[in-house]
């Protein structure tokens, strides 16, 4: 694959920082879950 | 809680990741490797598999936010879970928009030898990213949760306002300027059977991927307010219980 | 008289009183005059050095004047809300039941003036430091273009300008704001000025259909303007 830097690049720029953001929320939600009651998750 | 759910994680939304992740994968197997190069832009049009379902998904994004923005004005429900899918969604817009320069910035280099190009295109996404900063930087200005929905909404609603104009301005502005045919040339592409199905697999593939997306960060935006709600309940019992004991 | 023709009687006087308060406090301050003014023409002496080619320069004065038209728009607005909040007075006002909208038109009518004003004498800058071409038919095209432009930029800096006031920190939040919003002004003006100046062979008559797009936006902006004010600067 020609420009093989390019595209690949490319492809870690996108999944890896859509990974990076999935990780950060979600570890949001754990330290806050902490401080929240049952009934704060109506979706459970 | 085991180690692998998480306080926002329904048994839809683990189904709905793992039908998500194996499509990933098959998306980045076809995208990167089955798919065959392209007659005039050889393997460089692989870029657009990523590139292409990221500002889609960014439209979808912000499409939703405003939609649920207005919906919160309309008054017939004042719930904030709208006001926090309308946050939520346009987060994830801003990172999908961010994507989709980057990815396209990366394609230009390699198809117009330049980063970046002043075509009507370009331009209008990038006022579309600045947009979205803004309207999270208002999210973020505090305040009670009534007064955040209600700026965001309003803002939301003139965004989808603002970004027609902008786009037409800056279309007929560039269409005075015949010399970025440049960027004319090379970004609609004759694509075969099996690239136009690794495209539309990548779409389908994000789609459902913002769609994880948003149930889980509105969650946790769900979560945050309850627990600022809270705190403001305990700072007010504290500052009774104060003022009772003097 | 019928309900909606008084209620739109007061809304004009009201909106008047604003713009005209602003005005007052304005030519008592003398900001415009000693400050924002020489800030502008300051800006445009910058220009000059920093692309020191007298046919660069004189092609691409039209872009200049409204770059500095834009920078100063940020200081002025800043001070029109200023105003405001340093006694709680927006607060005030609201409380006191005045029509949002009413209070919308007259600070942006007060804004779009100063603006007119400001732009002004940047046009006569650069006609004297870039040596710009100005026939008659050419200079009432930019005369009818800064008027509209600035009117424009006037609702637009008023709208936003509510947002970013008040609180410590918020002021940063206005060029971040602004710059999306105001591209199409600035795109039209630009593109308007540059025919009233005949720059690289413009033609001054392709000046007034961006004049009419001008037009078109100042309505628009106006018009939601006056409706999304309210809710924007609800405290």
């Amino acid at each position: 694959m020609e420009h093989a830097s390019f595209i690949i690049g490319s492809y870690v720029v996108t999944f890896g920082s859509i990974a990076l953001y999935v990780v950060w929320f979600l570890r949001r939600s754990r330290s806050t879950a902490r401080f929240a009651d049952e009934k704060d998750k109506p979706w459970t | 809680m085991s180690a692998t759910s998480t306080p926002t994680g329904t048994r839809a939304t683990r189904a709905l990741g793992f039908a998500t992740l194996a499509l990933t994968v098959w998306l980045i197997a076809f995208g990167l490797f089955v798919s065959a190069e392209d007659v005039v832009q050889g393997s460089t049009v692989r870029i657009m598999y990523v590139h292409v379902p990221s500002i889609w998904v960014a439209y979808v994004a912000f499409a939703l936010t405003a939609v649920v923005s207005a919906v919160y004005l309309s008054g017939k429900n004042r719930s904030l879970a709208w006001d926090r899918v309308a946050g939520a969604s346009a987060e994830i817009g801003v990172l999908f928009v961010a994507i989709s320069l980057i990815t396209g910035s990366l394609w230009g280099r390699l198809t117009w030898g330049t980063y970046w190009v002043w075509d009507a295109r370009l331009t209008s996404t990038a006022f579309l990213f600045i947009t979205y900063i803004g309207y999270l930087a208002v999210r973020g200005l505090g305040g009670t949760f009534r007064q955040r929905a209600r700026r965001s909404a309003v803002l939301a609603l003139l965004a989808v306002l603002e970004i027609p104009l902008v786009h037409f301005s800056v279309v007929i502005w560039r269409s005075l300027h015949q010399e970025s045919t440049v960027a004319n040339s090379g970004t609609d592409v004759e694509l075969d059977g099996l690239m136009l199905f690794t495209l539309f697999l990548g779409i389908v593939t994000f789609t459902m991927l913002f769609v994880w997306m948003v149930l889980h960060r509105q969650r946790g935006l769900a979560l945050q307010d309850a627990v600022d709600a809270h705190g403001l309940d305990v700072a007010i019992g504290q500052r009774r219980q104060e003022a009772e004991v003097r | 008289m019928s309900a909606t023709s008084t209620s739109m009687k007061r809304l004009v006087s009201v909106a008047r009183i604003v713009m005209l308060k602003d005005l007052r406090a304005e030519i008592n301050s003398r900001v415009l005059v000693n400050q924002v003014a020489p800030f502008s023409v300051v800006i445009m002496i910058l220009f000059a050095f920093a692309l020191d080619n007298d046919g660069i320069l004189q092609r691409v004065a039209p872009g200049l004047v409204w770059l500095a038209t834009m920078f100063s728009m940020l200081v002025v607005v800043q001070r029109s809300f200023a105003v405001e909040t340093a006694d709680g007075a927006l607060d005030s006002l609201r409380v006191a039941g005045v029509d949002t909208r009413a209070l919308f038109l007259g600070k942006s009518l007060a804004l779009g003036v100063q603006l007119c004003a400001l732009d002004i004498i940047l046009v006569a800058t650069a006609f004297f430091l870039y040596n710009v071409q100005l026939e008659p038919s050419g200079l009432l095209v930019v005369f009818v273009t800064v008027v509209l432009a600035c009117f424009g930029l006037g609702f637009i800096g008023t709208l936003y300008g509510g947002l970013a006031a008040g609180a410590r920190g918020r002021e940063t939040l206005l060029p971040l704001l602004l710059l999306p919003v105001v591209a199409p002004v600035l795109i039209g003006a630009t593109r308007a000025t540059e025919a009233g100046f005949m720059s690289g062979g413009a033609e001054v008559s392709e000046g007034w259909p961006w004049s009419g797009l001008l037009l078109v936006f100042a309505v628009i902006f106006g018009v939601v303007g006056s409706v999304a004010f309210g809710p924007l600067i609800d405290e």
